[in-house]
């Protein structure tokens, strides 16, 4: 069984009185424990596609499952479950809640999941420890680095063990040796928990990172190489 | 629990925005407690001035002497009747009264009057007639075949302190009663109907000429505390000495009084529901921003799996925070500023002097009551949950793919 399973996917816009096809018949499919790249000029679909295999948006044509789960039919409060529990999201910035520590940020996951008090504490820590932010639990978003902010989105997103994590533009907001290294700890979290991770970028060194590069042009994939 | 911890620190994100929130909140609350205090306070202020000047709270008549009075229906005997109402707890005193309609004439003038008996001893604990007087003196056992005259009649008749007054009226049994009587006091009530018309004699003096023989019209009770007026009248309709008797209280008695106190409570409520509509819109565009400017804020708790409606409910702890907090600064204060002035009242200004010739004080005192506690703040309460329930069930609507994307 795929974790992801998108197949003949459109979605179309009404930008005013013009419609615009953000995508045409997209089909992907993705493995369980891949860490995939979609790459693409900017208004090629990329954003899109991930908020729909999110169940995030509706797609105007075709189907789109996460293991095994259709997504059609399912309601809004069913897809916020289904995200709980298998899919995890970092988006490019301001992806924290502002109210809340680091630790406070990963912990409301697992207390969302039903999780005790004393194993939620234990393990949002191991997990901050995780992706290197020991220390820093007590830090609300604001006292955080953009880095760091993006890292604890990254255990948040591992904390709830989810199958899948998608990632939209997840270094955008970094500089090079700040996102190398954040790529870099989402690499380990894909080997070492085998969580499949599909992120856009438009960023080179993330490109080559990736086990596999899906590249897309104006609401298509035009090239899915596996390295 | 994290829930509750998220709804209390997102208060506190806008602290000032909050705070000027819950402040109206908190004033509105204040003032309702406040004016509905003062409210039920002046009615019972109104209700005693006005039950102590005429009609006492109760009354113990024949039947259907209220609705049609006639010489004839009487209460037959009135000792039975006052010793009834004295043993009933809450009885303040009682008194009896005899009244029916006559000719008075003075020298060269003659009016229609309503001429009533009374026994000063026990009149003066009920009513305050007594502290009317402006010239002269109040009746006194002593002093036989005297009668106390309103002043306006005193004007019309053209009649002084010492001078005669005529009567001529119909006995109980239908013959002719006349005497002369004299002048011995004048008295003004401030209520021109009873000063034109009223004049008081002895109730023995009343007894004889009429041909009572001992029954009187009305057996007229004050009590301690208005609100247990109800009560008391359903104990002493028990009273086997009351048998075949009809209870009116000041309601029944004065109805004009009642439906005074109803206007002016619709249009006390009126203003408080207008006062309540301003903050709540005044309100609901804190509550609105706070929806607004934390879309995107949605979208991401969304993505990472809250449910819309516990957002719903998030949004809901907010403000139900903000609305308890002012609530209950609002009552507290408001709860103190009443009590305060019902200890010390309030001066009605020049109204005072005026009322206080009448023997009606001239301070008003709030009245601090669970009604008027709590009837204002919980309006509110509700008021503001819908309030905030508007814009927080937009949340369910959102896309949370769409609600990224707003800044
Ligand atoms: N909410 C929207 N309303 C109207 N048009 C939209 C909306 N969201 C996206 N689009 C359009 O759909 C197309 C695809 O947008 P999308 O955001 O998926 O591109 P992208 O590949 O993520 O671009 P970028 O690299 O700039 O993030 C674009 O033409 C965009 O203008
Ligand atoms: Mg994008």
């Amino acid at each position: 069984m795929n974790a992801v399973s998108a197949s003949n996917v459109s979605k179309i816009y009404m930008q005013g009185d013009v419609k615009v096809t953000a995508l045409n018949k997209v089909s992907l499919e993705v493995a369980p424990g891949e860490f995939v790249a979609l790459a693409g000029p900017s208004g090629s679909g990329k954003t899109t596609l991930l908020n729909l295999i999110g169940g995030l948006d509706e797609p105007d044509g075709g189907k789109i499952s996460v293991n095994g789960k259709d997504f059609a039919n399912m309601s809004s409060g069913d897809l916020a479950e289904l995200r709980l529990s298998q899919i995890g999201f970092v988006f490019q910035s301001y992806n924290l809640i502002p109210v809340f520590t680091a630790e406070e940020n990963v912990e409301y996951i697992l207390q969302l999941q039903g999780e005790g008090k004393a194993e939620r504490k234990k393990k949002a820590r191991a997990m901050l420890d995780d992706v290197g932010l020991e220390g820093k639990y007590d830090r609300k978003p604001a006292q955080l680095s953009g880095g760091q902010q993006q890292r604890v989105a990254v255990a948040r997103a591992l904390v709830s063990n989810p199958t899948l994590i998608l990632a939209d533009e997840p270094t955008a907001n970094l500089d090079s040796v700040t996102g190398e290294s954040l790529l870099r700890t989402m690499r380990e979290m894909n080997q070492k928990h085998g969580v499949t991770f599909i992120f856009s970028t438009h960023d080179s060194m993330v490109m080559n990172a990736a086990k596999r590069l899906v590249s897309m042009k104006d609401g298509a994939i035009v090239d899915d190489k596996v390295k | 629990m994290g829930d509750l911890k998220l709804a209390w620190r997102n208060i506190w994100r806008h602290t000032r925005r909050s705070i000027l929130t819950m402040m109206a909140i908190g004033f509105a609350s204040l003032l309702l407690v406040f004016m509905l205090s003062f409210q039920f306070g002046s009615y019972e202020g109104m209700i005693d001035a006005s039950v102590r000047l005429s009609t006492g709270h109760l009354q113990v008549q024949a039947q259907g002497y209220h609705d049609k009075p006639e010489m004839r229906k009487v209460v037959k005997n009135p000792r039975k009747v006052m010793d009834a109402l004295s043993r009933t707890p809450g009885v303040e005193a009682c008194t009896a009264r005899c009244q029916t309609f006559v000719l008075a004439s003075s020298e060269d003038r003659t009016r229609g009057v309503m001429i009533m008996g009374v026994d000063p001893e026990t009149e003066s604990r009920v009513l305050k007639t007594s502290s009317l007087i402006r010239q002269g003196e109040y009746l006194s056992s002593d002093d036989p075949n005297t009668v106390i005259i309103g002043a306006l009649l005193a004007e019309r008749l053209k009649i002084g302190l010492g001078e005669e007054l005529t009567i001529l009226g119909q006995a109980r049994d239908g013959s002719i009663a006349a005497t002369v009587m004299t002048v011995r006091g004048i008295f003004k009530s401030g209520i021109d109907e009873v000063d034109r018309s009223t004049v008081q004699m002895l109730l023995t003096d009343f007894d004889q000429l009429f041909g009572m023989d001992g029954a009187v019209h009305a057996v007229v009770a004050v009590v301690h505390k208005l609100t247990e007026v109800g009560e008391i009248k359903n104990t002493v309709m028990q009273d086997d000495a009351l048998k075949g008797l009809a209870v009116l209280d000041w309601m029944e008695l004065s109805p004009g009084l009642k439906q005074s106190i109803q206007m002016d409570l619709v249009s006390g409520i009126i203003m408080y529901v207008i006062l309540i509509i301003v903050v709540a819109f005044s309100i609901m565009n804190t509550f609105l921003m706070a929806v607004f400017e934390r879309t995107r804020e949605f979208g991401v708790m969304m993505a990472i799996g809250v449910k819309p409606l516990r957002l719903v409910k998030i949004i809901l702890m907010e403000s139900m925070f903000m609305t308890g907090l002012g609530l209950l600064f609002g009552m507290i204060l408001g709860a103190l500023l009443t009590q305060y002035f019902a200890g010390a009242g309030i001066s009605m200004g020049g109204a005072a002097d005026l009322m206080a010739q009448y023997g009606i004080s001239g301070r008003m005192y709030p009245r601090l009551s669970l009604i008027t506690l709590f009837s204002g703040p919980i309006l509110i309460g509700v008021v503001t949950f819908f309030t905030a329930l508007l814009p927080a069930l937009r949340i369910p609507r959102l896309k949370p793919a769409n609600a990224m994307k707003a800044v």
